[in-house]
């Protein structure tokens, strides 16, 4: 079992990027993941479904109403005797309180509002929920985070814990926390989850990824969560 | 409309040297990427960029397929004036986005 990495020594992808990828996130009026910030501050306004009713109906300004949710997802949900992350609790909102199309997975619409939403949560400390019932998916999360995988057979744990700071392909390896997300990646060019940054991974050590929404994606998400609990978010955060 | 990120200073002294930050989301698709079925994906960018001060052009770009999404357009120019900046965008299709933003000049 790799060692983890002493609280002392966590920091964020922030830290391990470059000095024009800080300066890009640090202005609001240069970050491109704040277009889609305002994009999705349009949809939270903005009636939806056969209830008529927008995000901004139920939940008024997410200035106030949303500050602090971002941080403590991924949350367990009784209905589904799961966890459920921030992209899922947003289409569950759609289908059941407004009576609308769930987004797509990776949608500009899903990623907008996700990133809006997120970012009512900057600077704060991620602390997702320690609900008991929560404990055996962080274990499942941990375990997949541990666990080798792929033609190249590594783990998470082995590039993230091992050898955070050393260089792979010229680029630097980061430590793996979750706090800018959706964040605007520039390999992309636009703003992606948490999970499509996952597939990324598991597609470069060679491994089948998750589908999006599949337990073990939700599960990761959650442990790389509970592992950076304390951080503050960034979102939307700039990175390589 | 595109989005559109705009920084300048509402108000600056006769003189002054001030700096227009300017951000607008556009996919500036190249024309040379390969879509699903093997087709490349249509050419569509923002080929052309400028600011006029009431009415004056100060500044004016011409961009080419190289250039990233959502690009990022920052230049300065000199306060003469009290009046309106106005920052357009072209694309190929001939459509035009242009947004306006007052500035008080002391």
């Amino acid at each position: 079992m790799a060692a983890e990495i002493a609280p002392a020594d966590r920091r964020a992808g922030y830290d391990f990027a470059g000095a024009e990828s800080r300066a890009m996130q640090d202005d609001d009026a240069v970050n491109p993941g704040m277009l889609g910030v305002l994009q999705g501050e349009t949809l939270w306004a903005t009636p939806a479904g056969t209830a008529g009713r927008s995000c901004a109906d139920c939940h008024g300004d997410a200035r106030a109403g949303m500050k602090g949710v971002a941080a403590r997802y991924p949350v367990f949900e009784p209905a589904l005797g799961g966890p459920l992350d921030l992209e899922m609790r947003i289409n569950r909102c759609r289908a059941e309180h407004q009576g609308a199309v769930p987004f797509a997975w990776e949608s500009e619409e899903l990623l907008a509002l996700t990133a809006f939403v997120a970012h009512q949560s900057r600077r704060l400390p991620i602390a997702p929920g320690e609900r008991s019932e929560l404990r055996p998916f962080v274990d499942l999360g941990s375990r997949l985070f541990h666990r080798r995988q792929g033609q190249l057979n590594l783990s998470c744990s082995q590039c993230h814990d091992d050898n955070w700071g050393k260089r792979l392909a010229g680029a630097v390896i980061p430590q793996a926390h979750p706090t800018g997300y959706p964040v605007y990646r520039l390999e992309w060019q636009s703003l992606g989850s948490l999970q499509h940054r996952l597939r990324n991974c598991m597609i470069g050590v060679r491994a089948e990824p998750y589908g999006y929404g599949a337990l073990e994606a939700v599960a990761l998400e959650l442990y790389l969560m509970a592992r950076a609990r304390g951080m503050p978010l960034e979102t939307p955060a700039v990175r390589p | 409309m595109a989005r559109a990120l705009i920084n300048l200073p509402a108000r600056a002294r006769r003189g002054e040297v001030i700096e227009i930050k300017t951000l607008i989301a556009h996919p500036m698709e190249t024309g040379y990427r390969l879509g699903p079925t093997g087709a490349a994906i249509p050419r569509d960018i923002i080929h052309r960029f400028t600011c006029t001060y009431n009415g004056e052009e100060v500044f004016a770009a011409e961009l080419y397929p190289a250039i990233a999404a959502n690009p990022f357009i920052t230049f300065f120019t000199v306060a003469t004036e009290s009046g309106e900046i106005a920052l357009s965008w072209t694309d190929d299709r001939g459509q035009t986005q242009t947004e306006v933003r007052q500035i008080t000049v002391e």
